[in-house]
């Protein structure tokens, strides 16, 4: 048994977010794995909860007709891995999600949900912020989408607003044509563990396959939320493709980040790893576009 | 004073149309087990982390003590009860768990093998690395995991019709 006060659960977004505005203090609940652990922990025992979890029109990945990808927020990380549509277009991202906990808890743990607790180490927060992933709300005015770097406001806060619940994470065609990324989660076991340090890269590169049009990486852990590496992605933008640019790339994260001593690790290995892993995720990324280096 | 949730859940279990009306609070684990005697379904962690709980809903691995028991309304939740014959015979999963001693106490069992189902319905052929990979969500304290491995593994090709 949960102690939950409370159990209301929506037949609909449009139910949803009348549940949202009818009890305002009440905790969304999608798939579990974060707010039922919680809640035996006692940090939100006695909580009332809106149940999200039998929304099916929220749930799986389609295209939208201008090529945004839309993935429903209650898309399970498994179903997110296992998709065609991620696979050929953001396949890094079906990757990253596979490194989540474990199996069952990829079965149960939803991306929506991934990315609404606001934590730096959620893995698919990192890719999502290096592809410029775009969160859509829908509330009692209807919906409203933002960049995901906007949405994170602190650690553990995002801007949902009064009535809102997440409904999608969208990938603009301008954001996956031609891209290809590569994510690197730094943990102290295979499985069933949180990201020391998680790195997303990905590159576009000229049409010779022998510059960089554009590279982006973000971080997790690397901050209190999740972070993009401006001064490297600035440096690499119109280069020719080497491994010095990748060495280059790499040593300018050390401009964008800010990791913290913590039980986990310290600042200064954090600081290690993410060169290390920017070097690597991006030669890999490179590899992956057709480049040579 | 609070007033206790009530909800009927109607769903699908070993593939027999069941129902129950339920405290909203019940977990999946606490409504098998206390309402329905399954009691391969094992409390250990209830946080999700050790897989002792580990139930089928429609075909899928869930840890059933982080899964609300009113989630599964609809659902076709399978444990291992499920997976005897009609006398109680053993299914080839779990008697190449006897075979190949990847039991000991037992406790972290009936999860390993739904887990196990699950890789062996897909149809598919994995390498050690894939099925360690699809294994990792349970903790074994007795048996160091090389004999489940081997006993899923044995299972798989079997099935496969590739047994050595």
């Amino acid at each position: 048994m949960y102690d939950i006060k409370a159990l209301y659960q929506a037949k609909s977004v449009k139910d949803a977010v009348a549940l949202r505005l009818a009890h305002p203090e009440a905790q969304i609940i999608a798939g579990g794995s974060d707010v039922l652990v919680q809640m035996r922990e006692g940090k939100r025992a006695g909580a009332e909860l809106i149940s999200i979890q039998t929304l099916d029109e929220i749930r799986g990945v389609s295209q939208d007709e201008d090529g945004t990808l839309r993935i429903g927020s209650l898309t399970s990380f498994s179903h997110i891995t296992r998709d065609p549509l991620i696979q050929k277009y953001i396949n890094v991202l079906g990757e990253a999600v596979d490194q989540v906990g474990g199996p069952q808890i990829r079965n149960i743990g939803t991306i929506g949900g991934n990315t609404c607790n606001g934590v730096t180490s959620a893995d698919s927060a990192s890719t999502l912020f290096a592809w410029d992933a775009i969160v859509e709300l829908t509330g009692p005015n209807g919906v409203r989408r933002q960049p995901i770097q906007e949405f994170y406001i602190r650690a553990g806060k995002v801007d949902i607003r009064e009535g809102e619940l997440q409904t999608a994470l969208l990938i603009p065609r301008e954001s996956w044509e031609n891209c290809f990324g590569h994510y690197i989660k730094y943990a102290m076991r295979n499985a069933m563990d949180i990201a020391t340090l998680g790195t997303s890269v990905n590159v576009r590169l000229s049409a010779d396959r022998k510059t960089v049009e554009r590279a982006r990486a973000a971080f997790g852990v690397a901050g209190p939320v999740p972070l993009r590496a401006a001064h490297a992605e600035a440096l690499a933008a119109g280069r020719p493709v080497s491994l010095e640019l990748a060495e280059e790339f790499a040593q300018a994260v050390r401009e964008d980040i800010h990791p913290r001593d913590s039980w986990r690790a310290a600042k200064d290995f954090r600081l290690h790893i993410a060169v290390e892993s920017a070097k690597r995720a991006f030669i890999e990324s490179v590899k992956l576009a057709g480049g040579d280096l | 004073m609070h007033t206790i949730q009530y909800q009927t859940v109607r769903f699908s279990l070993n593939g027999k149309d069941v129902e129950r009306t339920v405290d909203v609070r019940a977990s999946l684990t606490d409504m098998l087990r206390n309402e329905f005697r399954m009691t391969s379904v094992k409390k250990g962690c209830e946080v999700g982390e050790c897989g002792a709980c580990n139930v089928l809903i429609d075909g899928e691995a869930f840890n059933s003590c982080i899964y609300l028991a009113v989630w599964a309304e609809g659902k076709q939740v399978r444990t291992l009860e499920g997976l005897l014959g009609p006398n109680g015979e053993l299914s080839d999963i779990q008697q190449a768990f006897v075979d190949e001693a990847a039991i000991q106490c037992g406790f972290c069992t009936p999860g390993f093998i739904l887990t196990a189902v699950e890789i062996l319905e897909s149809g598919r052929e994995y390498t050690d690395e894939e099925l360690r990979k699809l294994l990792s969500g349970h903790l074994c304290r007795c048996t160091g995991y090389e004999n489940i491995l081997r006993a899923v593994k044995k299972t798989m090709l079997r099935r496969l019709g590739k047994e050595s």
